[in-house]
């Protein structure tokens, strides 16, 4: 974020020349491929998913305008509110999980990291690797780990005195959402790190310098010139925590506890909601209609979301040059 | 966007059926969701086929269970779906039939070597038009450890008492776990464990038929009383029974740890690949001894033509084979386990899969209560059953709370049970 205020700044000069010569078809052939394809893929399905809600299907296989009585039905009538507000409600503890674990855990291995840049390479790699992984694999493994037939976890726990506190959690309604998010957790901590990590590494060390000699000490450097520097940063994790939470959170829970959420709907988000109303479940067919309401749903939510945080927050933030 | 689709497609098809033409050969695409079957068909039922019908070749391209539905769905929209399509039972397949995507075959005259409740699950509601070839059925049961069945002197529970002296004598033992059941996939409770006792107390088609009629509702004794047994297995299943999955119990049978196992017979195959040990089988207890015992025989696997293939003759071709006996034969000893539903006479060579089908002679047949028109509306009650017999063994739901909101959820869509 700090790179491309300074490089905007270093920049303007050329720029402006370039601009003379290129004129306005250089900008129209370099939008074009990424205009293109993000409409195509990206905004032409969006706008037909909110038209779809808007309609219900017959069974000859056409479509009726229904304005917005899926909109009614999800969240009145009593069958699927219910697991509407569920849904929602497991999003936000989700959120709130990851809010209060991934990213102050984030921060402290950015910080440290920063700390050491010589040791920290090894370990930046590694706690970025699980990120990469493909989330059936994470989902395996840990299912693998936390078995209670055949997991290491009861082992390993019981090995350092611990084996008490062991529990099935995957397969416990007061625990299930927790120990999927901390799985979550797990897998993509190594992305604010890095966030994190850039915008540490790009204070100028003047600033730093002029702290240490006005006899600041390190703890304080860090809460009193880092901190508020990095702040903006910050605010994109928070953002991309939010949003994560309602794209990405489905494929850890599809591939651990499966569409339906289990136990008791303990796990079941807005995505796994949306994934078995709009494709169907076993016997259940599968309603696109009221699949696309839901994902609406979850458009708006997140819109919403977004908008708090830009209007809200983001322009109250202090952003310092550097 | 779908027009243009369907014109990309429909060109594609073109050239295909060009090619098909000039070879004199066609191909045709079985859609399946059993993909552990590719070997049986690949080497058994394909080549068997092929060798009566040179000109037509088969290619088998199965779908993952959990995203068949879903997954066949969506290419049927598209006009990409395969020229032979496996069906699921009653409304699994119906609305494919009623959108005009299988095609009627009620003129197939195979169809005649199959009684009519084989029929009936492929079938309009009125009984008219048949749109799959039924090819079997599972049947519910319990498999049991026969060689720690002798070691610990036990017989075969009859009746629902003598089920839980035999939990109680393996469990005092403690050598293995009396029952290798979890509730994490919650869909083994509903189908191995409700759907399974359920029918003894219930009078499987009785009440069954009761229930689509409206004369009796899901809060009525005979359907708590499943859910009452199923709360006392909890305390033989292990003690992480939470987190167990279906996988995991299946290993835990046939790795020898756990005694019985509440099975449907699509396990025979596999447990008899895997397990080391000599396995028995027993029907559901009844609760009194001399009571008629009643099993859950589900039409499970039928086979239909998509209506807009663009080889019907090959396709129909081959669906008279699959309702010929030489397929029922074939099928059920490469699949023991899967049982044909045809009138044909055959000999099944598993001794378990024997057992199972003995069950047919001493037992009442019926289906999954929700399979059949319960499941039609929103909420899915099949799915419902699935959620809440986990509730039932996780002790989160006691028995009246699970069929009251089974209860619920029906009659909210469902006329007959609107009073």
């Amino acid at each position: 974020m700090t790179e491309i205020v300074s490089e905007a700044s270093g920049h303007s000069k050329t720029k402006r020349r370039r601009r003379k010569t290129g004129g306005i078809s250089h900008i129209v052939v370099f939008l074009a491929p990424a205009v293109l394809i993000y409409s195509i893929f990206s905004i032409y399905p969006l706008i037909e998913s909110l038209r779809l809600s808007l309609f219900d299907g017959q069974s000859d296989g056409s479509s009726v305008w229904i304005g917005l009585g899926n909109y009614d039905r999800l969240l009145f009538d009593a069958n699927w509110a219910v697991r509407f507000w569920n849904a929602l409600w497991n999003n936000l503890i989700l959120f709130f999980i990851h809010m209060i674990v991934q990213n102050p855990l984030g921060l402290l291995l950015a910080a440290l990291l920063s700390l050491a840049p010589r040791f920290g390479g090894t370990y930046r790699t590694l706690i970025f690797v699980p990120t990469l992984l493909s989330v059936v694999i994470v989902g395996f493994v840990w299912e693998l780990i936390l078995s209670p037939l055949w997991g290491v976890a009861e082992g390993l726990m019981s090995g350092v005195g611990l084996g008490w506190l062991y529990a099935p959690w995957l397969g416990l309604e007061s625990s299930a959402l927790t120990a999927v998010s901390l799985i979550s957790v797990w897998q993509y901590v190594g992305i604010p790190m890095m966030l994190i990590y850039a915008a540490l590494l790009s204070v100028p060390d003047e600033l730093l310098d002029a702290a240490r000699v006005d006899g600041l000490s390190g703890w304080a450097i860090f809460w009193k010139v880092k901190l508020p520097l990095i702040l903006p940063t910050l605010g994109i994790v928070a953002i991309l925590t939010y949003i994560g939470n309602f794209t990405s959170a489905f494929d850890l829970i599809y591939s651990i506890q499966g569409v339906l959420g289990p136990p008791d709907y303990s796990t079941d988000i807005m995505g796994t909601l949306m994934f078995r109303t709009f494709f169907g479940q076993q016997t259940q067919i599968g309603d696109i209609y009221m699949g696309a309401t839901v994902a609406s749903m979850m458009f708006f939510i997140i819109l919403i979301g977004v908008t708090i945080y830009l209007v809200g927050v983001q322009r109250r933030l202090t952003r310092y040059e550097m | 966007m779908k027009q243009m689709m369907m014109k990309t497609t429909a060109t594609a098809a073109l050239c295909l059926a060009a090619g098909g033409a000039l070879a004199q050969e066609v191909t045709l695409t079985i859609e399946s969701w059993r993909s552990e079957d590719q070997a049986i068909w690949d080497d058994t039922l394909i080549p068997a086929f092929e060798e009566s019908h040179p000109d037509i070749n088969l290619d088998f391209q199965p779908t993952a269970p959990t995203e068949y539905n879903a997954a066949l769905n969506a290419r049927l929209e598209g006009g990409t779906a395969g020229d032979l399509i496996t069906c699921r039972s009653f409304d699994g397949s119906l609305p494919l039939y009623d959108r005009g995507q299988l095609a009627d075959i009620s003129d197939l005259e195979g169809l005649s070597n199959f009684p009519d409740f084989a029929k009936a699950a492929w079938s309009t509601d009125d009984g008219q038009n048949t749109f799959c070839v039924p090819m079997a059925s599972v049947i519910h049961g319990f498999i049991y450890n026969a060689d720690a069945f002798e070691e610990l002197g036990l017989e075969e529970p009859g009746t629902v008492e003598e089920f839980f002296e035999v939990l109680e004598a393996i469990q005092e033992d403690g050598t293995y776990i009396p029952l290798a059941m979890g509730s994490a996939d919650q869909w083994e409770a509903a189908t191995m464990a409700y759907t399974n006792i359920g029918p003894t107390y219930w009078k499987g088609e009785e009440g069954r038929q009761a229930l689509i009629d409206g004369d009796a509702a899901f809060t009525d004794e005979e359907f708590v009383a499943p859910y009452e047994q199923m709360a006392r297995w909890t305390d033989y299943m292990g003690s992480a029974y939470q987190a167990q999955s279906y996988s995991d119990s299946q290993n835990l049978f046939t790795l020898g740890r756990a005694a019985i196992y509440p099975a449907g017979s699509w396990e025979i195959t596999g447990f008899t690949d895997q397990a080391f040990f000599e396995m028995g089988a027993f029907p559901p207890p009844v609760a009194a001894e001399g009571d008629t015992c009643y099993i859950s025989d589900h039409t499970d696997i039928g086979i239909g033509m998509n209506a807009n293939t663009d080889h019907p003759e090959a396709a129909r071709a081959f669906l008279e084979w699959v309702a010929s006996a030489e397929f029922a034969e074939l099928y059920t000893n490469a699949l023991p386990g899967f049982f044909s539903l045809s009138n044909a006479e055959f000999e099944v060579d598993n001794p378990l899969a024997q057992e199972f089908i003995s069950f047919r002679e001493e037992c009442e047949s019926t289906v999954r209560v929700a399979s059949q028109i319960l499941s039609r509306g929103e909420p899915n009650t099949w799915n419902t059953m699935w959620v809440n017999s986990a509730n039932v063994l996780n002790d989160s739901m006691t028995p009246e709370e699970a069929t009251a909101d089974l209860q619920q959820g029906l009659s909210s869509w469902y006329e007959p049970q609107q009073d």
